[in-house]
């Protein structure tokens, strides 16, 4: 039986029901990312603060006078939620340490965008992971910067049209690969780095679970589906995400202490990545070659993964 | 009352600052402020600093932890020096609108380009307009004093705003000078815990950093002005304060021999020493010379300065900085724009020196008292000249 096909039947009574990241606030319709940040939140409870980078969910949830957290949360600038993040865990922890403060637990989290944590947000994660912070640091990858209007991003995939790099004449838009942002957290030997998308409700609440019983840095890149800047049917969020994954574009997996786990809804027999191209405007330009070295791309490095999650085994896996 | 003991600047200044019982601070090395990130480190190692020493990977994240950390409600301190403080720039205006407490030490040093290390103003001047408090020591001891005043100045329920505290470079910062270094119990007695307005803490969740389109922008700036504007009144009363405890005072505008003077020179940081030993030399020659010393930059002391200026001919404005094809240095325009409307003010000439780390002595001020009481009209006032180049 599949989980999400079945999310009625399961919903109300694993998730949390308070709404931590209130109804109206600005999203586009379809916003794959917010309804992941909402998750979230459901996943953290209230002993939380989150520190937020300047981008789409900055600005859709805290439109002055109105705010759409319930929990504390504060945004300072672009490429320094970690370094936030960061100073609001030091800070908390030395007044609680000094008993200036109720003694109770609350976690940290950090978010950002792409461009927010793999590009101008880049150093200060990698400060702060390597600091060791009591931390979970989530990046909401829509592959490109769609706040300011659609811009590539070291996030954004091989062959994407944007506004950067556009598909032209002599163009097949994005021309380098995506950067390999969980891998490079692996290498901060951090104790959790997972992938997850909130298609996988389930999965992306127990990731979250998890990084926030871990008492240290952690890191969750969260794949979140941009309609808008896509170029892809609004109502096709959610399944758009099942795509990405399925086709191995996208992989899940999480890595603790070094050890390498794929999610169970990983296919034992990945889709075509051309499923997934297919009602994407950005990738509407590619020849059917183009799509073809694409593949070979994401077979090989799906390979790769799969050898890690062989190689590098979780013990109870 | 404290011991009087030999210090290094910096060393008294982390001293001070751990009189003042931080929660945390997030400080990354540059020369030449790393003497205040070592000693406050050490102080933390050593089991005598209760506090959180956060070794951020850039001045960037610096600021950036401490905006966190004082929106969590804890006292957060930093301190940095030229480059630092040029890549902290973005979020200065942040922290003042969002109306964090921190408070910060600026081991004053030039900006690159070319890079040098030693000391002149032009890495706080472009931080004129960022919404912070803005003072500046000419000693030791007032590096120390002026640390522990600027917990309480920023933490006041009616300022609410972060401070810098400005030590010129090397000049300041490295010298071991007799300090009195105040008593923890005295410390405690002036510098009440730091009660936050609202705090990053699930007990009562708030938004901080708001987004604001031009509905609400112009109203938050205006509010962040007067509150700049009002803060002078509790530096005020912070100041009556500590003379009365410390018997050290402490003004906006300080002055030597000024009153009859009939030319004043004007200095910020520590030449106000240098150059008062060159009023003590004029004077023994019966000139009428006398020193205006300019301690607190933001908010900027318009009647004060009026005050201590209008009997006199002539005022020279010096500056440690270069505000490049503009009106004259950024100390000099302030003044003159302060002078604009009265009928009776000196004539002003603009002095820029010390730059990168060039010596000053007490012959450049009588110098530069000499050109200017010579001058019948060949200086150019109300433009600016660059003193002692070589050209």
């Amino acid at each position: 039986m599949n989980i999400v096909e079945n999310f009625d039947l399961y919903a109300p009574r694993l998730i949390n029901k308070k709404e931590l990241l209130s109804s109206g606030h600005r999203a586009c319709s379809g916003c794959a990312e917010v309804l992941a940040v909402r998750l979230m939140c459901k996943a953290l409870g209230e002993n939380t603060v989150i520190a937020s980078a300047t981008g789409c969910m900055e600005i859709v949830s805290s439109m002055f006078p109105t705010t759409a957290w319930e929990v504390p949360w504060i945004h300072v600038a672009f490429e320094n939620a970690a370094a936030v993040a960061s100073g609001v865990e030091a800070g908390l922890k030395a007044l609680r340490r000094k008993g200036k403060i109720d003694d109770r637990y609350v976690k940290v989290v950090g978010m950002a965008g792409d461009g927010g944590t793999m590009d101008i947000g880049f150093q200060a994660l990698s400060g702060a992971m390597e600091r060791g912070h009591d931390m979970i640091f989530v990046c909401f990858d829509n592959e490109a910067y769609m706040n300011t209007g659609i811009q590539r991003s070291s996030g954004t995939p091989m062959g994407a049209s944007t506004t950067t790099a556009p598909a032209g004449k002599v163009s097949s838009g994005q021309k380098t690969w995506k950067k390999n942002m969980p891998e490079i957290m692996v290498a901060h030997n951090v104790p959790y780095v997972a992938t997850a998308c909130p298609s996988y409700p389930l999965d992306f609440i127990r990731k979250i679970e998890k990084a926030k019983s871990i008492k240290g840095p952690s890191y969750i890149h969260c794949f979140s589906v941009c309609p808008t800047g896509w170029r892809s049917p609004s109502h096709t969020a959610v399944s758009m995400g099942r795509l990405a994954v399925e086709t191995g574009v996208f992989p899940l997996f999480e890595v603790e202490n070094g050890h390498y786990r794929l999610s169970p809804d990983m296919p034992k027999q990945l889709k075509p990545i051309k499923d997934y191209f297919k009602s994407q405007g950005r990738f509407r330009h590619l020849t059917a070659d183009e799509i073809e070295s694409i593949q070979e791309k994401v077979t090989s490095e799906y390979r790769k993964l799969t050898e890690k999650a062989r190689f590098l085994k979780t013990g109870n896996a | 009352m404290g011991k009087r003991v030999g210090l290094e600047v910096t060393v008294a200044v982390a001293e001070a600052v751990a009189l003042c019982r931080i929660d945390m601070a997030g400080v990354y090395p540059i020369t030449p402020q790393s003497h205040i990130a070592e000693h406050l480190s050490t102080l933390v190692a050593d089991g005598k600093l209760d506090a959180e020493f956060v070794t951020v990977e850039s001045e960037h994240s610096a600021m950036s932890a401490v905006i966190g950390s004082s929106g969590a409600g804890a006292r957060s301190y930093t301190a940095t020096s030229s480059q630092g403080l040029m890549l902290m720039h973005e979020l200065l205006p942040i922290a003042s609108a969002m109306r964090l407490p921190i408070t910060m030490a600026i081991a004053n040093r030039a900006v690159s380009g070319p890079l040098n290390i030693l000391n002149d103003h032009s890495d706080i001047m472009p931080q004129r307009d960022a919404g912070w408090i803005v003072v500046f020591a000419e000693n030791g001891q007032e590096a120390i004093d002026l640390s522990i005043q600027a917990f309480k100045i920023a933490e006041h329920k009616d300022v609410m705003l972060p401070v810098s505290v400005n030590i010129d470079g090397f000049q300041l910062t490295h010298m071991v000078e007799p300090v009195e270094m105040p008593t923890q119990e005295e410390v405690d007695q002036f510098l009440p815990p730091f009660v936050p307005h609202a705090t990053l803490h699930p007990a009562r969740p708030v938004t901080m950093g708001a987004f604001a389109m031009s509905d609400y922008f112009t109203e938050i700036m205006k509010a962040k002005d007067e509150a700049v504007k009002n803060s002078k009144k509790v530096i005020l009363e912070v100041w009556d304060e500590w003379e009365k405890m410390f018997d050290r005072s402490y003004k906006p505008v300080e002055t030597y021999q000024a009153d009859d003077a009939d030319v004043l020179l004007l200095t910020m940081g520590s030449m106000g020493e240098t150059a008062q030993l060159a009023i003590d030399e004029l004077r023994a020659k019966g000139v009428k010379a006398g020193l205006v010393k300019l301690r607190l930059w933001r908010p900027f002391p318009f009647a004060e300065i009026k005050a201590v200026v209008k009997n006199a001919k002539k005022l020279i404005v010096t500056d440690r900085a270069v505000s490049f094809g503009g009106p004259g240095g950024p100390v000099f325009s302030e003044i003159k724009s302060a002078l604009y409307a009265e009928t009776q003010r000196p004539t002003i000439y603009n002095y820029i020196y010390g730059l990168g780390g060039r010596d000053v002595t007490v012959h450049d001020f009588v110098g530069m008292f000499e050109k200017i009481i010579a001058d019948t009209g060949n200086v150019a006032a109300d433009t600016y000249v660059f003193w002692g180049v070589r050209e």
